[in-house]
């Protein structure tokens, strides 16, 4: 049943992969002056599909008796997105480094990522605690 | 400083997939987690010492911090049947995330006047896209499980041609984009505003059985927009850990849609609602009912009782007084298991972390196909607020919409008890054969009142021995 997950599942990131892939050469094709850093999306895209592929492989052990609780830590997990959000919302934008309403829409981000940091762990654990074998009180 | 960074988020990068793979079994999945917050406190240190983070902004972003803090902790402490609206509200603030970064970099690109490269321009439609339309499909998700708007799918005329039309408006403005940014920026406001319209229609004709799918997908969104913004940030932590999300909602949709035997286009677009009536063909024969004392002493006297748990267990709360049944058949040599059927509830593993709350041994939690072969030496099998998952018109009646899910066996045990409110069928309105099978006894009543009852019939007993 996992081999035939697989097959469902590598197509579509091979797919997937491979258009980007695609609109990348685009890119380079157009020989503009990002070539040095065209090189460097390439390399984003091959982080992309590694991290995907182990995803799928270590996702795939996961108990499903902890489904729930999975949900809510890769949840709080990809509220990674607070990283992009302090990027944003933490820099500089005018010359007298006021706030400007850039930095408000990554204000309001972190705000919206923190949360999910926060509520996502602290639920995950809560559940995690209630699962018992049995004799043990 | 580059290098400490860069050094930091590899290490947090390390710590998430180590988080992943201690969920593998329930005795390292506390482990998991404090990988997981290490990880995300290493990643949140890493970025602080960003160069490009002024030091000025820093009392803003504590205050970001903290106001987050503020309104994630009750979050965390909602009860376990609201956990799937819990869960739908969290993808709704992590695709909300993903939108403001985007909208920000935009007008930001823009006002610079810089030359924006293809691939950044191309991931930022797509973060932006799938942030918006992710916020807003999660918040009606969120709202249906909350019942504050109706769980029933909301149909009307001509709907998939409209938001195929919406979805096909959003992709030309995006590709406008990403022709020309400058000279199109007016139209970035319409793909934002197109983005939330549709992601309020994708999810509306959805019905509440459906949700466990449609969670499972909107996690796979909401950890692509991550992904996206990772592309058009350059930042590799961004885009290893939205991936890992992105993969773990992929994986449990797939689960989710095999378990009904249903595809993701049928779903999205099927509006479950409108074959109602094709499987109500079942001859309205007599039920047989009983009372929950007569459900007590036929369990009392079984040796194999299996529990079929469903969304209407969740409902009524009776997860409780099941766990009293559960202890007063065990005292008495009653071999009890629970068969748990993957889209039970309203989420991937809903009914494991109810029955776990009420501290059930996760060992008597028992897969469906793990279940379905000892379902025949079953002396008992008790239905509570499950209905299609036990319907064995699934397996043979090729008329029935659920034709082909795989069900629990519960019509193979040697008697069967379904608690149920009424003969009205549930929420798909589909006849269940099963109640009108001669082994079966029906039991009426609310799930938490006939388990109670039941639970005390069995300690009564006991008591007059």
């Amino acid at each position: 049943m996992k081999k035939k997950l697989m097959l469902m599942v590598l197509p579509m990131v091979a797919a997937t992969a491979l258009r980007a892939a695609e609109l990348n050469v685009a890119d380079l094709a157009a020989g503009d002056a990002h070539a040095g850093e065209s090189a460097d999306y390439m390399s984003l895209l091959f982080v992309f599909l590694l991290s995907t592929f182990i995803g799928l492989m270590v996702i795939n052990q996961v108990s499903r008796l902890l489904h729930t609780p999975l949900m809510s830590l890769t949840n709080a997990i990809s509220a990674i997105a607070v990283v992009g959000a302090i990027l944003v919302g933490g820099r500089s934008y005018v010359a007298d480094g006021e706030l400007t309403w850039i930095n408000l829409l990554g204000l309001v981000a972190i705000v919206a990522s923190v949360t999910n940091i926060v509520s996502g762990f602290l639920i995950t654990d809560r559940m995690l605690k209630m699962f018992k074998q049995r004799g043990s009180k | 400083m580059t290098l400490a960074i860069q050094l930091t988020y590899l290490v947090a990068t390390a710590l998430f997939i180590f988080s992943l793979k201690w969920m593998s079994d329930p005795k390292t999945a506390r482990r998991g987690v404090l990988a997981g917050v290490l990880g995300m406190a290493l990643a949140i240190a890493g970025t602080l010492i960003d160069p490009s983070v002024i030091a000025g902004n820093y009392k803003w972003i504590a205050l970001a911090v903290i106001l987050g803090t503020v309104i994630g902790i009750p979050l965390s402490l909602v009860p376990l049947t609201a956990v799937p609206q819990r869960t739908a509200l969290s993808h709704a603030f992590g695709g909300f995330a993903a939108g403001l970064v985007g909208t920000a970099k935009f007008y930001y690109f823009v006002r610079g006047g810089q030359e924006v490269p293809l691939f950044v321009i191309v991931a930022l439609c797509a973060e932006v896209l799938l942030g918006y339309l992710t916020f807003t499909g999660s918040l009606m998700a969120a709202g249906k499980l909350q019942e504050w708007l109706p769980s029933r799918p909301i149909i009307y005329k001509n709907q998939n041609l409209i938001n195929f039309t919406l979805l096909v408006a959003a992709v030309v403005c995006c590709g406008l984009l990403i022709y020309d940014a400058p000279r199109f920026a007016y139209l970035f406001p319409v793909v934002i505003v197109l983005a939330l319209l549709f992601g309020v229609l994708l999810i509306i004709p959805i019905g509440g059985a459906d949700m466990p799918t449609v969670i499972a997908l909107l996690n796979s969104y909401a950890g692509l927009s991550a992904v996206a913004m990772g592309f058009v940030l350059n930042n590799k932590l961004l885009i290893t850990a939205g991936a890992l999300d992105g993969s773990s909602g992929l994986i449990l949709s797939i689960i989710m849609c095999k378990a009904m035997n249903r595809s993701f286009a049928n779903v999205l677009f099927g509006a479950f609602g409108q074959v109602q009536a094709a499987g109500g063909e079942v001859e309205k024969r007599a039920v047989k009912s009983a009372t929950p004392r007569d459900a007590a002493e036929l369990m009392e006297h079984a040796g194999l009782v299996v529990i079929v748990p469903g969304y209407g267990m969740a409902v009524a709360q009776a997860q409780h007084r099941v766990r009293e049944i559960y202890d007063q058949l065990t005292k008495r040599g009653v071999s009890v298991k629970f068969a748990i059927h993957p889209v039970a509830g309203r989420m991937p593993g809903h009914m494991n972390v109810l029955l776990a709350e009420a501290d059930i041994p996760y060992e008597d939690l028992v897969e469906m196909d793990e279940i379905n072969p000892d379902m025949p030496q079953a002396d008992v099998c008790l239905v509570i607020g499950a209905n299609d998952v036990v319907n064995p018109a699934a397996l043979h009646n090729e008329k029935s919409p659920i034709y082909g899910m795989p069900i629990i066996n519960a019509h193979k045990a040697k008697a069967i008890l379904a608690i149920k409110r009424s003969m009205n069928p549930g929420f798909a309105g589909i006849e269940n054969e099963l109640y009108y099978d001669d082994k079966t006894l029906m039991v009426f009543g609310d799930a938490k009142a006939v388990t109670g009852e039941i639970a005390k019939c069995l300690a009564g007993e006991e008591g007059g021995r």
